[in-house]
């Protein structure tokens, strides 16, 4: 039985080595797709129903897609563990929301216009990362983990202290909102679609009419087209984010950074300051993070409740399922991790309480419960209880536990884990020019 | 940051005056009164010595003499706790390596360390110092890219004449993890010289490898040498030391005992009692 799931695992793992990146990832994206459609079918879901969970698998796969990829440049290029993603994030996303909320709102924010708080996120969510880089910068592998984890929980208690909740600089009124969190800004794909996107109750505009129209008629409601489109956008997001990331890797500048992560002292004995590099990686990778957290919350409510170690973690499993050091490793362990590690516990529940007559009412409160019937071969309880709105998230870390080991045991290195990425601006696989050896 | 022994204010002196005109009789590296100790243990006691262009000075010296402590203080490494090294009419005391090896010092590693999970190529790609493309916005920015390129294809070229020049090329696509102990000790080598640097200090360049392969590099030394290259070897193959190196400098528990000719160095007492133990 375990001869053959490796002999499987070695099937799909020769198969992903003989395959183009853009063509692996497109028969993923046709395989999530399908997958999910093919459940919301099982679910007896309209058309609607069935673009609502594409595009939420879509949204998630993107964000998770951005932020597997900016930790790749820090952990899979140049070796560097932080540990403090969702903090970065977080200083993102409040750093935007006290920027472009309007001062009206409660907690007030400054009011300026959208693409300046985004801007001032990102680059804010970079400044702090370089910052936070320098103590660290004379640790390495288990200390600048640490480091940055504690960082990471700093900022979170910092942006929930009811201090902060509201306070006044130079006569500005700012907030964090505290323990309640912060509403941010809409969604900048609602300009596309309404008259007045910062309302709640806007009419259309003239295309968004022409759009919701034509898919009402289809049964989608205007909700999820306007998601849909959103993380349609997120898609191209994540496809620049890709390239920029690509060049930095296929570069003088990646080569270094491959350098430090093998040896760094090495690295500094041919002359690299590596610690300008790494200072600049932290930068750069924690500014991409708190993108990909702008986008993730934006329209939304900001919480430091996202913003716990757990996110971090997850970024990191994603990371390790797609193999750390390749750029389309990471996307591809950011779609797997979204789409079926981290929403698929929640679809199979909804199959299985379709299909399996629980009852209201019945399932069991504790495991004792649960577990008593199987005496008499009695297995719904235990399903139900395993299944329930409570336990769900804590099947998700059974789940992920469960992958983790397989993947440690039979594929270190992740599904796309040594593919070569070339540290280099041009072609190194043969000699131009040069006689035939 | 330079602390300067109070006996080599006379050097200094003379160091500043000879800045001016680095002139090619100079010796390219001094090393003055150089110290450094551990807790209680005192690996560099005061060394002081000079390497002249153009040779291949060999330092030998019982084990825990000081060789590769000596290293890391004029490579910067380590931070001595007195002393000064000069190079090239520069003090370069306590820099750290990378500037080092950006004015032409660079050195290879007792164990060879290789960069194991990047190819051959790329290791002697990565060395070259002013690469453009190592800057990040250089790297990324679409109008920016093409000067890295071009740089890139002659970097490329550069690396495979090295790789070639060291019999390396067969393996240039290999990773270095997977590259015997012989040949990560030519790659070093290749390393450090697409640095292009002026002077190379090389920590037991042949330990481990084999007899045929040593001609080899040995051969290339020399050619490197009669190119202008300048080489401080430490080493323990004292064949090696007598045939190829001149001079020779003897270090013992931290200290320069003796240095000359292979033949002054072999037929010194102090330098055969500090190899067997005796007093000095």
């Amino acid at each position: 039985m375990s001869a053959r799931i490796d002999d499987g695992t070695a099937a799909v793992a020769e198969w992903f080595d003989g395959r183009s990146d853009a063509a692996l990832l497109l028969v993923l994206a046709v395989g999530l797709y399908a997958l999910f459609t093919g459940v919301s079918l099982v679910l007896g879901y309209d058309l609607g129903g069935i673009v609502n969970t594409l595009r939420r698998i879509t949204f998630l796969s993107a964000i998770y897609a951005m932020l597997v990829l900016a930790l790749n440049l820090q952990w899979g290029y140049t070796g560097l563990f932080n540990l403090g993603v969702a903090g970065f994030m977080a200083v993102g996303v409040y750093t935007m929301g006290m920027l472009s909320t309007a001062p009206t709102t409660n907690p007030p924010g400054l009011g300026l216009p959208l693409p300046i708080g985004i801007l001032g996120g990102v680059l804010a969510a970079g400044l702090v990362g370089a910052v936070a880089s320098l103590p660290a910068l004379r640790l390495r592998g288990d200390y600048l983990a640490i480091v940055t984890l504690a960082f990471s929980e700093i900022v979170r208690l910092t942006y929930r202290s009811p201090v902060f909740e509201t306070f006044s600089v130079a006569g500005l009124s700012l907030g964090t909102g505290g323990s309640t969190g912060m509403s941010l800004p809409t969604n900048p794909i609602r300009m596309l679609f309404y008259e007045n996107p910062q309302a709640v109750t806007s009419p259309p505009s003239a295309f968004g009419e022409a759009v919701f129209g034509t898919f009402e008629a289809l049964g989608v409601r205007a909700p999820v087209v306007e998601g849909m489109a959103y993380a349609i956008a997120l898609l191209f997001v994540v496809a620049g984010v890709y390239v920029l990331l690509r060049r930095v890797g296929n570069s003088p500048f990646g080569r270094v950074l491959k350098a430090i992560r093998e040896d760094e002292t090495v690295a500094g004995a041919l002359g690299k300051d590596t610690r300008l590099f790494k200072v600049k990686v932290f930068a750069l990778g924690c500014g991409l993070m708190g993108l990909a957290a702008i986008l993730w919350r934006i329209g939304g409510l900001a919480s430091t409740e996202d913003f716990r170690p757990i996110t971090t973690f997850y970024v990191f499993v994603a990371l390790i399922i797609g193999g750390a050091g390749s750029n389309t490793g990471s996307v591809v362990g950011g779609a797997v991790f979204a789409s079926l590690l981290f929403e698929g516990p929640n679809f199979v529940r909804r199959v299985v309480t379709q299909y399996v007559d629980i009852g209201i009412g019945q399932t069991p409160n504790t495991i004792f419960e649960a577990v008593g019937p199987l005496a008499s071969l009695d297995v719904t309880p235990l399903l139900a209880y395993t299944i329930s709105d409570v336990n769900v998230s804590a099947l998700r870390l059974v789940l992920l536990g469960v992958v983790l080991i397989y993947l440690i045991q039979n594929r270190p290195e992740g599904l796309l884990g040594h593919r070569t990425e070339t540290a280099a601006s041009v072609d190194l696989s043969e000699r131009p020019g040069g006689e035939d050896r | 940051m330079t602390t300067t022994a109070p006996d080599s204010d006379g050097a200094t002196a003379e160091e500043s005056a000879a800045t001016g005109d680095a002139d090619a009789d100079d010796p390219l590296l001094r090393v003055r009164n150089l110290e450094k100790t551990f807790g209680g243990i005192t690996a560099v006691d005061g060394a002081t010595f000079d390497v002249e262009r153009g040779t291949i000075t060999g330092l030998i010296g019982p084990n825990g003499a000081g060789k590769s402590t000596t290293f890391d203080l004029v490579t910067g490494v380590q931070t001595p706790d007195s002393g000064q090294v000069v190079f090239d009419g520069t003090d370069i005391t306590g820099w750290r390596p990378h500037r080092a090896a950006n004015r032409g010092l660079v050195r290879t590693f007792q164990i060879a360390r290789e960069l194991d999970e990047m190819t051959v190529l790329e290791n002697a790609m990565l060395a070259p110092r002013g690469q453009v493309g190592e800057k990040l916005w250089r790297a990324v920015l679409p109008g920016a890219r093409s000067a890295v390129v071009r740089q890139e294809e002659q970097l490329r070229e550069q690396a495979w004449e090295t790789l070639e020049f060291l019999e390396l090329d067969h393996l240039a696509e290999e990773y270095a993890g997977a590259l015997s102990g012989g040949q990560r000790k030519l790659l070093e080598l290749a390393r450090v010289l697409m640095i292009e640097p002026e002077m190379i200090l090389l920590d037991e360049p042949l330990a481990g490898v084999n007899p045929t392969l040593e001609e080899k590099l040995l051969d290339r030394l020399h050619a490197l040498r009669e190119d202008g290259y300048t080489f401080l070897l430490v080493e323990h193959d004292m064949d090696v030391i007598m045939n190829h190196c001149e001079p020779v400098i003897v270090l013992h528990q931290g200290e320069v005992l003796v240095e000359g000719s292979p033949e002054q160095v072999q037929n010194d007492d102090r330098v055969l009692e500090a190899y067997l133990g005796g007093e000095v």
